[in-house]
């Protein structure tokens, strides 16, 4: 609770951090250097109210980056700046939010979304107004494929890699008769439909015996066992996450759905939704997440550190997102030479960073705005009462994109 | 001339007989009265007569149109005005929109959604309420207005779509006596003046002795009697079954 | 097979206990109080949190288990008293619906009440004793816990059915759902009787909360997961019958558990789809009946409506002629702000025509708005058709939308009117957000961008200005002119209208579709000036959005929804930048609002 209380403040005022960050800064460097050392101004547009969960590790691993970037003396030695802004998950709120970030606040950038609307919301207003957006978390697809733009680009490995991850080690797998669940919006629906695509592909003699699509949130977890119980599959996709996901393991548990029965799932490995399910992880699920406590390498260890030291809790798959999006973007500051959108967006175009998972170099590749940001697949097992991932691999992101010109192609606007 | 003819009206609920077979016809201004104990069957009579309710069976013609079964808002536009036994106004208008809209739904100019309605011709909404002595307080919300008053906005409502039957429910109930007298004294001259005919239900006796020309006396849904005032006065049955019981008069 | 069929039976069973329960406590509420109370879900939520805290803390073991979920049951009742005492008991001669205010603003406050106090996390607490496991029926398995709760289901109901029928508190309670006025005359303690009830329905609801912790994480979307369901329930029962809202969980429990094996797609439309065809059928749900005299309308003596005085028509036109000369000097956010408040002026309005003059509740208003901008931007994705085309097309959209809901809902009245439009706006969502093909889902229509010379930020003011105000400004001759006052005259007295011929049914019918049209062109401007249209445009906490507005502004006036419109949404867009607790400060001001201006921000003035 004192940690929770403790790391919300960080953030609650926007305006205080920005004036505190700029402060420490300006405390760092001679005082006849401030003039052309303004903060560089981001302006991170998220659903922190409506999705706490995932977005108080997020904003504070945000928070640790640019406090780390700052204290080693900026970007060419101007501070950086975030103005937090809440969307409340509405992509309304949040393109006016953008509005009053470049017009008043006369941000550099955008940045942000956890929801895949708003970062559609978002990338379609960077490209009617020539402003840059990172985007963070959203994981849809259309982001940087049917709808992606020139001014838009994304961290986080989508949907569709997610489900190529998957893909591989359900094609492993002996089963023939398939279920999927997952929740119904365009992120559970496009994930079902590329791994059915994907695994007739590489598997043709697979069928699909039952779908079930619960209504996002609202999972009538029993009747949803039940349903795809009836049908007696090898075994199961799912998508679901969150409360649904927490709903439909302890309701699949009981029900014995889960025994004798190979589960391949999105997103699970990640500490957000397995540590929710406490001694109750499932075990033996094929998921794409993030082992933050096994992996060891210098880079990773060192922000788990000093994560750990801040906020005195394990970082989150969210604040490898909010920590690397910062990295990305303090590289591209550092090799452009004014604050100049058009700048900035040849720069993010082939930036190549180095995130803390401590997997080598991520690149956004030039072609679709998509970094190669991987992710990590193995799996569950229940360790100490803890729900954690083991013989786990990194996949990295680069192996599960379409070449760089089939996506060229899907992307109608270049 | 015959104005409104009842013929056979009957009305049962769940097997109690509120009206059984009650024919009446009634001319052109006059003021029939209809009168009985509580729970004669009165209100359900009047309800058929304005469409509130369809009748079981039997036929309600008024001037050679059958209106049996018709909704009240077609009966209206057949030339029926009424009143309500607990007054029935738009509380949040002036006493003169009131008049106006009626006025202007008999003339099928309710939708209109632009010039406001207190800019339509007050003229005749005017002359309504100064028939009916209500013209000085033209601009009060019905909402504040005394109970007599209220009941004389009906009134002038009710004349609104120049009706042939005037249909008054228990037209004095909660009225002072002067007021009763007074109200019944105007709706009489109306009635005669403009030639409509009147049916109306009341409980106090002064009242109708005094205005009708002739009674109705209706006892567990049929007709007990009918006639002249002092016909009906004389006859035994009803100083038995309703004088008698009721001991008011 | 047929054990399949059995335990899906049973599974939809377990979830009608649950919703029962939860239910039971909104209807009884209800009847008593006559109070939507929208704060229901959250006294749920909290009865969840704290039977997570109490089950987590306490030792193990049978006692503790179920001590702690009757004391969780208790103290949620608790907090349902303090509500009532501090802030419902104030305002029970308030106009109706102003009470829904006052629960919004409590379900806000608790929001982040239970941010602070629990964190962010889901939180899955430990199964119950001795019922981790499931029972054998046929071959499938059946979880213990949910058999159980089946049981304290009907246990509770049957406890309940006692208490209505056999004490002097329950005749009490019966008496007044039949006829609110009778028990006043009886001489009954009628605060001790509303504190009563308030408490016993709070505690059901926190006894629901509690015993899903075994079942389901606890997270903070369970209070609005909840209401909506619950509100379902309580409708389709009828509102304040106990039977009926078990039937109703039931029937709804069952359609949920074999709905999806039929049709897995459309599970969120399903239990609205429901709503909608008991209404039409039975219009005081399935076991409800009709109201004795007023108690099922939502307004009993409205004030008269006044043309503007000389000073204030002077007002409005210097705000307005103000209003037009800020484009000039304003910077580009401040006309963004500026260009909405406009929108939300519009939106305001056409809720307030059919809630004022109209005399008609509507839940589900957003719908209209979302229409218009889906029928717009569709327009525009599918047939590239130009911004004022498709700006023309947007009221046109909503207003048969209009047309074809409102039918049904000018036939219903009250709450159950208001229900009804809340179940057309969620079937209207649920399309929007499921039908990805079509409308392309929660991802929504992009690149509704206007053309480059509807794009500098002043055009788009004065554009939204002339629109919206111009829309306002129909509207509030509509209300003065003889349909308007046709309009006021049937919610007056529906016998009276009828009595002087006016089809009160078809008046109703057309105010509630020019609003939607209205509504429809305020959605349609939204969309270009977002350049995007989301299913968010037509949800819940959109049309809650305009309920406060108007009911915040005074549904009594026809300025109130303009100063609330102005008020609500300029507070709303300073409070989300300042602080990450916005909803608590919102809350609290709309509590605060409600208690010390009754009458809206719009009678305020007109006191003064």
């Amino acid at each position: 609770m004192q940690l929770h209380g403790a790391s919300n403040q960080e953030g609650r005022f926007s305006m205080i951090v920005t004036r505190r960050t700029a402060l420490a800064a300006g405390l760092a460097v001679p005082a006849i250097a401030q003039a052309q050392n303004d903060p560089i101004r981001i302006g991170e547009i998220n659903s922190y109210t409506a999705q706490p969960a995932f977005l108080v590790p997020y904003r504070n691993a945000w928070t640790l980056a640019v406090d780390t970037i700052n204290a080693q003396g900026g970007i060419n030695g101007r501070p950086l700046a975030t103005i937090f802004r809440d969307d409340a998950g509405k992509p309304e709120d949040a393109v006016r939010h953008a509005g009053e970030l470049i017009n008043n606040e006369r941000v550099a950038l955008i940045s942000g979304a956890f929801l895949s609307n708003i970062g559609l919301a978002l990338g379609d207003f960077a490209n009617q107004n020539k402003k840059l957006f990172v985007a963070s978390e959203a994981l849809t697809d259309a982001l940087v494929w049917s709808r992606g733009n020139r001014y838009t680009f994304r961290l986080r490995c989508s949907t569709y890699m997610q489900a190529a991850m998957l893909v591989e080690e359900a094609a492993k797998l002996p089963a023939k008769r398939w279920a999927v669940v997952a929740p119904n919006y365009e992120y559970g629906q496009s994930a079902v439909r590329w791994f059915k695509e994907m695994l007739t592909r590489a598997k043709p003699d697979v069928q699909f015996v039952a779908e079930q699509f619960p209504a996002l949130g609202r999972i009538d977890a029993g009747a949803t066992v039940q349903a795809l119980a009836a049908a007696n599959p090898e075994a199961i996709f799912n998508v679901t996450f969150g409360a649904d996901l927490t709903n439909f393991v302890r309701q699949g548990n009981t029900r014995g759905l889960f025994e004798r029965r190979a589960v391949v799932s999105m997103l699970t490995g990640e500490p957000e939704y397995l540590e929710p399910l406490g001694d109750e992880a499932p075990e033996g699920w094929i998921v794409t997440g993030y082992p933050v406590e096994q992996i060891n390498n210098p880079t990773h260890n060192a922000f788990r550190d000093a994560y750990r030291a801040k906020y005195r809790e394990l970082p989150k798959l969210g604040s490898v997102v909010a920590y690397d999006t910062v990295l990305a973007i303090a590289a591209m500051l550092r090799k452009v030479p004014s604050l100049e959108t058009e700048a900035m967006v040849e720069a993010m175009r082939g930036l190549k960073f180095n995130g803390v998972f401590g997997q080598g170099e991520s690149e956004f590749r030039a072609a679709d705005h998509q970094s190669t940001m991987g992710a990590y697949v193995g799996r569950t097992v229940v360790r100490g009462g803890k729900g954690t991932m083991a013989d786990w691999r990194f996949a990295d992101g680069r192996a599960y994109l379409p070449s760089e010109d089939a996506a060229r192609a899907m992307r109608p606007a270049g | 001339m015959t104005l409104l003819v009842v013929e056979n009206l009957a009305k049962s609920f769940g097997g109690v007989h509120a009206v059984q077979g009650v024919s009446f016809s009634l001319a052109a201004g006059e003021l029939l009265a209809l009168i009985g104990p509580n729970g004669a069957g009165k209100s359900t009579c009047f309800n058929m007569l304005n469409g509130q309710l369809r009748p079981d069976q039997g036929r309600v013609v008024l001037a050679g149109q059958e209106i049996t079964g018709k909704p009240p808002r077609q009966v209206w536009r057949m030339g029926v005005g009424r009143t309500f036994q607990i007054t029935a106004t738009f509380a949040s208008l002036p006493v003169i929109e009131n008049v106006q809209l009626a006025l202007l739904s008999h003339r099928r100019r309710i939708l209109r959604f632009w010039k406001p309605l207190a800019a339509e011709d007050p003229a005749e909404a005017l002359a309504l309420l100064e028939r009916v002595g209500m013209a000085d307080q033209a601009q009060r919300p019905c909402g504040v207005l005394a109970y007599g008053d209220l009941k004389r906005v009906e009134l002038a409502i009710a004349l609104a779509n120049a009706p042939r039957l005037l249909l008054m429910d228990e037209p004095t109930a909660g009225m002072a006596p002067a007021e009763r007298v007074a109200l019944m004294a105007l709706t009489a001259r109306i009635a005669r003046e403009s030639g409509i005919g009147v049916l109306f239900t009341e409980h106090d006796m002064d009242v109708v002795f005094t205005h009708a020309d002739r009674i109705m006396v209706l006892e567990r849904g049929r007709l007990l009697a009918e006639g002249a005032p002092e016909a009906v006065r004389a006859d035994p049955r009803v100083r038995e079954v309703y004088l008698g019981h009721e001991g008011t008069h | 097979m047929l054990g399949n069929l059995a335990v899906q039976a049973l599974s939809g069973l377990a979830s009608a206990a649950s919703l029962f329960l939860v239910a039971a406590g909104l209807t009884v509420i209800f009847g008593v109080t006559r109070i939507v109370n929208f704060a229901h879900g959250s006294f749920y939520m909290l009865g969840a949190y704290l039977g997570w805290t109490l089950a987590t803390n306490l030792p193990r073991g049978h006692v503790p288990f179920w001590g702690g979920v009757v004391l969780a049951a208790v103290i949620v009742g608790l907090v349902g008293v303090v509500v009532e005492l501090l802030l419902l008991r104030r305002i029970y001669k308030a106009p109706e619906l102003f009470q829904l205010l006052a629960t919004f603003g409590v379900v806000l406050v608790v929001q982040d009440a239970a941010l602070w106090i629990w964190g962010p996390q889901d939180l899955l607490g430990p199964r119950a004793p001795g019922l981790r496991g499931a029972v054998y029926i046929f071959d499938s398995r059946f979880p213990l816990y949910d058999l159980v709760l089946i049981g304290i289901g009907i246990a509770v109901f049957l406890l309940l059915w006692l208490l209505f029928q056999r004490t002097r508190f329950g005749i009490l309670v019966r008496a007044a759902t039949a006829d609110r006025e009778m028990v006043g005359a009886l001489g009954v303690n009628q605060r001790l009787l509303f504190t009563g009830v308030f408490f016993l329905g709070s505690a059901l609801a926190g006894l629901a909360g509690a015993l899903q912790v075994p079942r389901e994480s606890v997270n903070l979307q369970m209070d609005l997961a909840i209401i909506a369901e619950a509100f379902v329930v309580v409708v389709v029962g009828g509102l304040g019958s106990l039977p009926g809202a078990a039937l109703a969980a039931l029937l709804l429990g069952q359609m949920q558990a074999f709905g999806i094996l039929v049709f897995p797609q459309i599970t969120l439309v399903l239990v609205f789809l429901v709503m909608a065809a008991v209404l039409v059928v039975r219009p005081y749900g399935l076991l409800g009946r009709a109201p004795a005299g007023h108690a099922a309308s939502l307004h009993i003596v409205e004030p008269p409506i006044a043309p503007l005085s000389p000073r204030g028509r002077l007002v409005a036109a210097v705000a307005l002629g103000l209003a037009m000369l800020a484009p000039l000097v304003l910077a580009d956010y401040a006309l963004v702000v500026m260009t909405e408040i406009c929108v939300a002026i519009l939106f305001a309005a056409t809720l307030h025509f059919i809630m004022g003059p109209g005399g008609m509740a509507s839940f589900g208003h957003a719908a209209y708005f979302g229409i218009g901008a889906y029928g717009a931007a569709l327009l525009v994705k599918h047939l590239a058709a130009p911004m004022e085309l498709s700006l023309l097309a947007a009221p046109f959209a909503a207003g048969i939308a209009g047309l074809a809901f409102g039918w049904f809902c000018v036939r219903l009245s009250g709450v159950y009117a208001a229900m009804l439009t809340m179940a057309f706006a969620q079937i209207a969502w649920s399309t929007a957000f499921q039908w990805v093909a079509f409308t392309g889902g929660d991802n929504g229509i992009l690149g509704v961008w206007p053309p480059a010379w509807a794009v500098p930020k002043p055009v788009q003011a004065w554009g939204a200005l002339v629109l919206c105000l111009g829309g306002a400004f129909l509207l509030r001759r509509m209300i003065f002119a003889p349909f308007g006052a046709a309009l006021r005259a049937q919610r007056d007295s529906v016998l009276r209208a009828e009595a002087i011929g006016i089809d009160t049914m078809r008046t109703r019918w057309f105010a509630f579709a020019i609003a939607a049209a209205f509504a429809g062109l305020a959605g349609g401007l939204f969309a270009f000036t977002k350049g995007s249209v989301f299913p968010t445009y037509m949800n819940i906490s959109r049309s809650t959005d305009g309920l406060l507005m108007v009911l915040l502004g005074g549904v009594q006036t026809v300025t109130g929804p303009i100063i609330g419109a102005i008020a609500y949404t300029g507070l709303h867009e300073q409070l989300l930048r300042l602080t990450d607790l916005w909803r608590a400060v919102l809350g609290a001001i709309i509590i605060a609002l409600v208690l010390f201006f009754p009458r809206g921000l719009a009678g305020l003035g007109a006191k003064q």
